[in-house]
Order: structure tokens, then sequence, then C-alpha cells
């Protein structure tokens, strides 16, 4: 079956005075109708980059410089405008961290509502302003009927950020794009906005990309999950394969760096350094400046890709493999 | 032995209209309670963390516990003299490394300053050595520096004038996960060399259960519940803390599907009568939405609950 979602290759540049900034160089995946792929990586490793990428929402001069994106097997081009602004909605929903800056403040919530149902679906006015109550009661708006005229405003986090989910997903996308949708919220409200989102995908079998850098909000959500690590994907396989058994030894610090809930008092595991910014990585694998394993392969290209050097991981000794030669 | 003591702290804060507004429509002053009767003792050498939702007062506490900000009610002690303004001895890590250092200081005199305005003498490099960075680092200016290193010269400057207790609020919720471990790394390195006491307040309850030897749960501006990390993580007391660990998202938790939790935190101008999570609490009864329960000792911690221990995990049989 075609995957709603396939990418490959893709890279993103900045060009800069001081040359191109390559911020995301060569990932390739798919997401299968109905699956969730969680991406992860820390600030600056792309995630954000890759997601506006295949939304056709990157900012001037960062622009797509190489691969594809396909969806529903059909190519897409994130760089004419244009064809994205007909793609957006109808093809692929988003769902953005601050649900306050997704709004209109000057719009009802209705309106906002009935404008996206209405942009992308043949419904006239009343029939957009019913499935705007449908949607909103899909999303655990309660009241909905009555609160089609209020204001964002008037809208705690939690609500408005299932106000936008509703937006995302009123014109019935193949393709949700969730970046960080719920780093701004509480806990509780989390929990339900996660839930929210598994349940609504799940029942229309849309694929979502669920961008976050909590591997806590991965484990429970995603079915699958991508790691990137400098604009380049480190390790991509199932959630509890990736997590509990980390191939590649980024996600293994990774996993090892986070207070797990129900570790104990010992001292937390150091990556020693700091990821290396675009435009200036190493040659090889970008890890092997941090990395206790590195051996001379890795310090030269070509560098290690997910299928080429392991199935999973773009490591050359990849972790528990026993190919990890004595240093 | 007891460092800090906090006895019946209350803060108000006056969220009227502007007083024309006020007059012309008829509208009352309106005042909104965010931290309400709370008291706890911190003790030398450990760590103490507040934990709460936005709202939930916790930051107010630290202020208040660092003289930043002056109680409405109640007070803090320290070696039995009230708080009144920023002392010496206790010291703060902000949550943001970008915007709480100057930028235009350079790091050692940042670092050397709440030492220096009290007439100390110190020395920047040994402070920055302290935290691992290098003494020439004094020279640079903060945006030289990672968000991570930031951090640490924020640590520094919280040691220069040699503090007993150290006010972190949410001192690594800017950070990514990996730099997170290097600063809370540091923070426990620091208590075991030199005694030092954190009050550390985060909404995070992973790093709270790394940190902390006492816990207190804020809700709507109340302590709720008061343990030590496991019994509070094990058998929570309180039907709210049970709430928040089970909807705190599991690493090894997955395709959990727990019910979410209900509501959300309720308007803090008007709080609801009774008990404060009364509309959200699975186990409320009718004295529940009558009368505020009192926090008292339930096992080994405090709880204020009228149905206290009676609420379970939903991961645990």
């Amino acid at each position: 079956m075609t995957p709603t979602l396939s990418i490959r290759d893709l890279t993103v540049d900045i060009p800069t005075r001081r040359g191109t900034l390559r911020v995301v160089d060569g990932v390739s995946w798919d997401i299968a109708a109905g699956e969730i792929l969680g991406v992860v990586g820390e600030s600056g490793a792309g995630k954000s980059m890759t997601g506006a990428a295949v939304m056709g929402l990157l900012d001037r001069p960062a622009h797509v410089s190489g691969g594809t994106v396909a969806l529903k097997g059909e190519a897409l081009d994130p760089n004419d405008e244009d064809a994205m602004r007909g793609v957006r909605g109808r093809g692929i929903g988003m769902v953005f961290q601050d649900p306050l800056t997704s709004l209109d403040p000057l719009m009802t919530i209705g309106d906002q509502l009935t404008e996206t149902i209405r942009r992308h679906l043949p419904v006239g006015q009343g029939e957009a302003r019913e499935r705007a109550v449908r949607a909103l009661e899909e999303v655990g708006i309660p009241a909905a009927a009555d609160r089609l005229d209020a204001w964002p405003h008037e809208f705690s986090g939690g609500m408005r950020q299932r106000v936008v989910i509703a937006l995302a997903l009123c014109a019935e996308p193949d393709l949700v794009i969730a970046d960080e949708p719920t780093t701004a919220l509480d806990v509780s409200v989390q929990a339900q906005i996660t839930a929210l989102l598994k349940r609504l995908c799940r029942e229309r079998g849309t694929a979502v990309m669920l961008i976050t850098h909590d591997m806590g909000v991965i484990a429970e959500t995603a079915d699958r999950v991508a790691v990137l690590y400098a604009g380049r994907l480190a390790e991509i396989g199932p959630v509890r394969d990736v997590l509990t058994d980390p191939k590649h030894p980024y996600t293994q610090g990774l996993m090892g760096a986070t207070p797990a809930a129900s570790a104990g008092k010992g001292r937390l595991w150091q990556i020693p350094g700091a990821m290396p910014r675009a435009g200036s990585l190493p040659d090889g694998c970008a890890f092997h400046p941090r990395c206790g394993k590195a051996q001379d392969v890795c310090r030269r290209d070509p560098r290690p890709e997910v299928g080429r050097a392991h199935p999973r991981a773009a490591c050359w000794f990849p972790v528990g493999e026993g190919a990890e030669a004595t240093a | 032995m007891s460092l800090a003591v906090v006895e019946g702290l209350t803060r108000r804060f006056d969220v009227s209209k502007p007083w024309l507004e006020r007059v012309i429509g008829r509208q009352p002053k309106r005042s909104l309670t965010a931290v309400s009767d709370v008291s706890m003792t911190i003790e030398a050498g450990r760590t103490y963390a507040l934990v709460g939702e936005s709202g939930s007062g916790k930051s107010t506490i630290g202020r208040m516990v660092a003289g930043l900000l002056r109680p409405s009610e109640g007070e803090v002690r320290i070696d039995g003299e009230a708080v009144r303004a920023p002392r010496a001895d206790v010291q703060m890590i902000f949550q943001d490394p970008y915007a709480s250092l100057n930028p235009r200081w350079r790091v050692g005199d940042i670092v050397a300053e709440p030492a220096r305005a009290r007439g100390m003498e110190v020395e920047p490099g040994a402070l920055l050595e302290r935290v691992g960075l290098r003494a020439i680092d004094a020279q640079r200016y903060p945006h030289e520096f990672s968000g991570g290193q930031r951090q640490r010269i924020g640590v520094a400057r919280a040691l220069s004038s040699r503090p007993r207790l150290i006010v972190a609020d949410e001192p690594t919720s800017a950070l990514d996960v990996s730099v997170q471990a290097q600063v809370l790394n540091l923070m426990k390195d620091l208590q075991e060399e030199t005694g030092i006491a954190f009050l550390l307040i985060s909404h995070d309850l992973t790093v709270i259960r790394h940190m902390a030897d006492v816990i207190g749960v804020l809700y709507l501006g109340r302590l709720v519940e008061e343990a030590a990390p496991a019994t509070l993580f094990e058998r929570p007391a309180h039907p709210y803390t049970a709430m928040l660990i089970d909807a705190a998202p599991k690493l090894d938790g997955f395709g959990r599907e727990v019910p979410p939790p209900v509501g959300e935190i309720p308007d803090p101008i008007a709080p609801p009568p009774g008990c404060a999570y009364n509309p959200r609490c699975p186990l409320a009864i009718d004295l529940c939405r009558r009368e505020r329960p009192a926090l008292e000792p339930v096992g080994p911690g405090r709880a204020a609950c009228h149905r206290a221990g009676e609420v379970r995990l939903e991961g645990v049989a």
C-alpha cells in the first residue's frame, strides 16, 4: 500500500552571506495511514525544519534543495507556494506549539472553522456551521454550539489547543503534522490533548508526524520514532525497540540523560560536548566528536546512513551488535 | 536541622481593573490569592521540591523564600529570623539562562555581583571552575556561551555569596535533555561537596523525583500533599497527586491508554468552595464541596484531603 507520506533524501538549505547552512541533510521516511511517527531530537536537530519543509512553510531564504516529498504517492513541490497552499488543510493539517498564535484573535472560533471548512470542502454556510459544531464536539469542547461565537482569548490554553486540532482536522486531511503540540501545556492538559490526537487519528486513519523533544510523549503516543541529530537521521524504528534497545550511541545517550520516573537517585548520563551547528559539521558521522566508541572510519566520509550502516541506525558500530572494535 | 521555616505563607495580588475603569464600571476591587497558608520546612543540605501546574503558586513561594517578594501574611524564617529582603545566604537560579544574565556585563562581573554587592571577597575564576567552566571565561560575554553553559554561569553566580539555600525555579525547563542532565548532575555534586540546600521548583515529575528529598505538591496556591519521593510516587495520598503521576508520560509507557484527567485548573480569582480540587476529583463527596480539608499527617507524609489515602494509581494493582 502506498504510504500516506513518503520523503526521500530531503535536504533543506539556508543560504547565508557566509555560505550555505544545511539544516536538514538527507532525511528519509514513510508514514502509513493511521500511523503516528514520532520525531525527536534536541534544539537545532532539524525536527521543526523537516516538518515545515513537508508543509511548504519554510521561511525564506530556507528552501528544499534536494530530495522528494510524496503525499499518497503524488509528488509535492514544497518550494511552490501556490501549489502547497492547495495541499495544506485538505492534504496536510497542522498543529503548532502555541495555540494562541495559531488562532486569529480577531475572528470568532466559529468563523475560523467555517472559513477553513468552506475553503476545502464543497459545502454551504449552514452545513459548514453544522460541521464546525461537530468538529468542536469531537475534540471535547462542551456546549459546542454556544461556543462558536466565542473569541480565542475566552478559551484556556488547553481549550485553544483543542480548537487548533479541530481546525487541523476539519478538512479531513490525510496527514497531520503536529510540532510540539503539548509543550506549552500543563501535564494534565497534555495528557488530554495527546489522548485526543491519538483517538482522532486512529478513527480516521490519519497519518501523524509528531514532533517533540519529550521522550515520554513519544513512548506513549508514537508507533515508530525517528531520532534526528544535526539535521540527519540517526535512528528510526518501532518505538519500543528504539527506546528500550537503542542502536545509535546518541539515542542511547539521550535515554540515559532522561530522568526516568521509575529510576533511582544515581547520576544521569552526560553526553560530552554539544551538538555541532549547521555549517560546521565534522567529516564522517556528525556525532563522532561526542562518541566514546568512535573509530577512524567514523571520522571519514562517507558517513554512516540508516540502511547502509545498520537497518535501523546510522552508525558503523551499533550499540550491542558485537562489532565494537577494541580501540 | 531545619534551615528555612515557612509558616502560614500567603500572598495576594491585586488584579483589579485600572482605577478609572473600575469607578466608571462600578466594579469592585478584585484580588487573586496566589499562595494560601503554606507551611513547610526546608532542611539544611537537602532538596525540597515544589511541584504543581501553572498558577499553583510555586514560583511565588520561591520568590518569597528568596526575599524578592513580601508575603501578605505569614513569614519565612531562616535561623529564627524573618526574611524581609534578599540575603547573601539565600540565592536564586532562574529558568531562562538567556534572560537572566546581563548581556553587557562580562561573565566574571556577573558571577561576582551577589558577593561584591555585599562587600564580600570573591574569585570569579574559581567559581567558574567549580561549575565546569574555565577561569578565563570570566573575560567573555554571555552571548558567547550555549544555553547549558549559561545556566552554569547562573549557578556560579548563585554560589558566589556562599549561600546555604538556593531557590532553583525551573532551572532546566528551557534546556535540552542532555544539557538538563549536566545541570542536574552539577546541582547534586555541589550539594554533596558543600551541603547546600535547594528549594527546587519544577513542573516536571521526573526531574522532581530524581532530585528531591521531600516533595510538596501545590494546587491553586495550597500545599495539598507533602512526602518523600518513594512514598509520594508509590502511594500518593491526595487524588490530585495521583492524577499528576498518572497523567505524566512514562518512558516505558508504550501504547499506554489511561483515561485522561478531567477538567482544568479553575479560575484562581474565584476558586471553588471547599476543597479546590473537588470539581475534578473522582472521590469527591458532599463534605469536599463544603469544607476545606486541612493539611494533616497521613502515613509518613502530610495530605489535605477528606479521603486521603483512598486513591489508587492507574498502573498499580
